[in-house]
């Protein structure tokens, strides 16, 4: 803040880049307005309709390049779904590959310039998590009924440190989804606000002498950021869909 | 710690300026302005909703097809070369089999027409030998016949020589005195 104020012009919001903004002007933003959230949003639906529909349109044995993609993110997912949560979550791959693409898909399409990113908003990630959190307990209790609940009893304890380690695994449990959701946005949101406040750097060299030195070091700053954020999108996703993973194993499996 | 939240509000104050009604979000996080959450929410579960059917419908179906049956054409034309793996090992056998057929039938026909030659051979060296040895015979007789033949002209022309030389003495040999002494001397 203080060098914003010595170098009158500098202007820095990095945060106005996630502000939700009505698409067809007005201020307005109902529960039904489109807005910049739908357009991204619709962006990521015909992208992951593109990789994965017209990119294996040619059902090739030898596949094309959009296609080997297709396939490399199937196998990706796949693999991690039977590895992680066993053969019998399978069923459930549809709903996590859903997850991962639409994540990763976000995540990518938030590193264009000029992007919103849907994913650095914790209404988004929440609801996700949310969603996880539901369906993992509800097929917890399904699948084992009161069995789900030896969960929290940890057998291979002494029975004296039981009780407080079901205090412990139940307040965990509960703080999942937590974790989860803030994890993706808190990720997505400092990496494109650090970016952001460096591109508030990067005019200086208009406006002041100190600029020759500052303006260079930003851009560099600008660039070295954008290849960690290419790394963490993809890293942000994984970790959201193994966690899904880890947590559908639990409720498949509850037994320690 | 209020300066700054005096700067943060009058510099949301100038934005205000050029972006009316943004002045209360940009000075908090747009990521926890609870009014827009349902607009989010919405559109987040229409577009998971749309990517769920787009992908458990169409996209996941084919591709699983797909890898399915890159893994069966696998299988397949392993299975194939496998096979025909084998009929190349038949067939080098079955060469090689002609091969050990096709020589000992060789050397049956070698040793045969070996055989027969042989007995031509001995034929002709059997009867060459009945040739030569009536030949011989012949020759014998007919060296015997000489022979004969010159130990009677050896008697005759001795008697005569004899019978002379007896004469010659003067005295009168007498034919068979003569023939026995001959005799008895070509004998010795």
């Amino acid at each position: 803040m203080a060098t914003a104020e010595q170098s009158e012009g500098l202007t820095f919001h990095p945060m106005d880049q996630f502000i939700v903004k009505p698409l067809f002007g007005g201020d307005a933003v109902g529960m039904l307005t489109p807005t910049n959230v739908t357009l991204w949003m619709a962006l990521t639906v015909l992208a992951i309709t593109a990789l994965f529909v017209l990119g294996t349109r040619g059902r090739a044995i030898i596949p094309s390049r959009m296609q080997s993609v297709a396939e490399l993110a199937y196998g990706f997912v796949h693999k991690m779904v039977e590895d992680v949560a066993g053969k019998d979550a399978l069923k459930f791959f549809p709903y996590i590959f859903t997850l991962f693409c639409f994540i990763v898909f976000s995540n990518f399409l938030g590193l264009l310039p000029k992007a919103f990113t849907t994913t650095s908003h914790i209404a988004v990630t929440a609801v996700m998590a949310v969603a996880v959190f539901l369906t993992v307990t509800i097929v917890g209790f399904v699948k084992n009924g009161a069995g789900f609940l030896s969960l929290f009893w940890v057998s291979s304890a002494p029975l004296a440190l039981r009780p407080v380690l079901a205090l412990i695994e139940i307040i965990s449990y509960f703080v999942r989804p937590v974790s989860h959701s803030i994890r993706l946005a808190g990720n997505m949101m400092a990496g494109h606000a650090v970016i952001k406040v460096f591109a508030a750097f990067a005019p200086l060299i208009l406006l002041s002498g100190i600029g020759v030195v500052v303006t260079p070091l930003s851009i560099l700053a600008i660039t070295a950021m954008y290849g960690l954020e290419i790394l963490v999108a993809f890293i942000q996703a994984y970790v959201f869909t193994i966690l899904t993973c880890v947590y559908l194993k639990d409720a498949l499996h509850p037994h320690h | 710690m209020a300066n700054t939240t005096t700067e943060a509000a009058s510099e949301a104050a100038g934005h205000a300026a050029e972006a009316a009604g943004h002045a209360a979000e940009s000075a908090g996080m747009p990521q926890l302005n609870f009014d827009h959450f349902p607009n989010q929410i919405f559109w987040l579960v229409v577009a998971l909703i749309v990517i769920y059917f787009i992908l458990s419908r169409i996209a996941l179906p084919r591709i699983g097809g797909i890898i399915a049956d890159r893994q069966s054409t696998i299988t397949n034309d392993l299975a194939a070369a496998e096979d025909l793996k084998a009929k190349a090992e038949e067939a080098e056998k079955a060469y090689n089999q002609a091969l050990i057929d096709a020589r000992a039938e060789a050397n049956k026909i070698v040793a045969e027409a070996r055989a027969d030659i042989q007995k031509d051979l001995d034929k002709a060296t059997a009867k060459a030998d009945a040739e030569i040895a009536a030949k011989a015979a012949e020759s014998a007789k007919r060296i015997e016949e000489i022979r004969a033949n010159a130990a009677k002209d050896v008697a005759e022309v001795a008697k005569s020589a004899a019978g002379d030389i007896v004469a010659a003495f003067g005295a009168k040999a007498d034919a068979k005195t003569v023939t026995a002494a001959i005799t008895e001397r070509l004998k010795g």
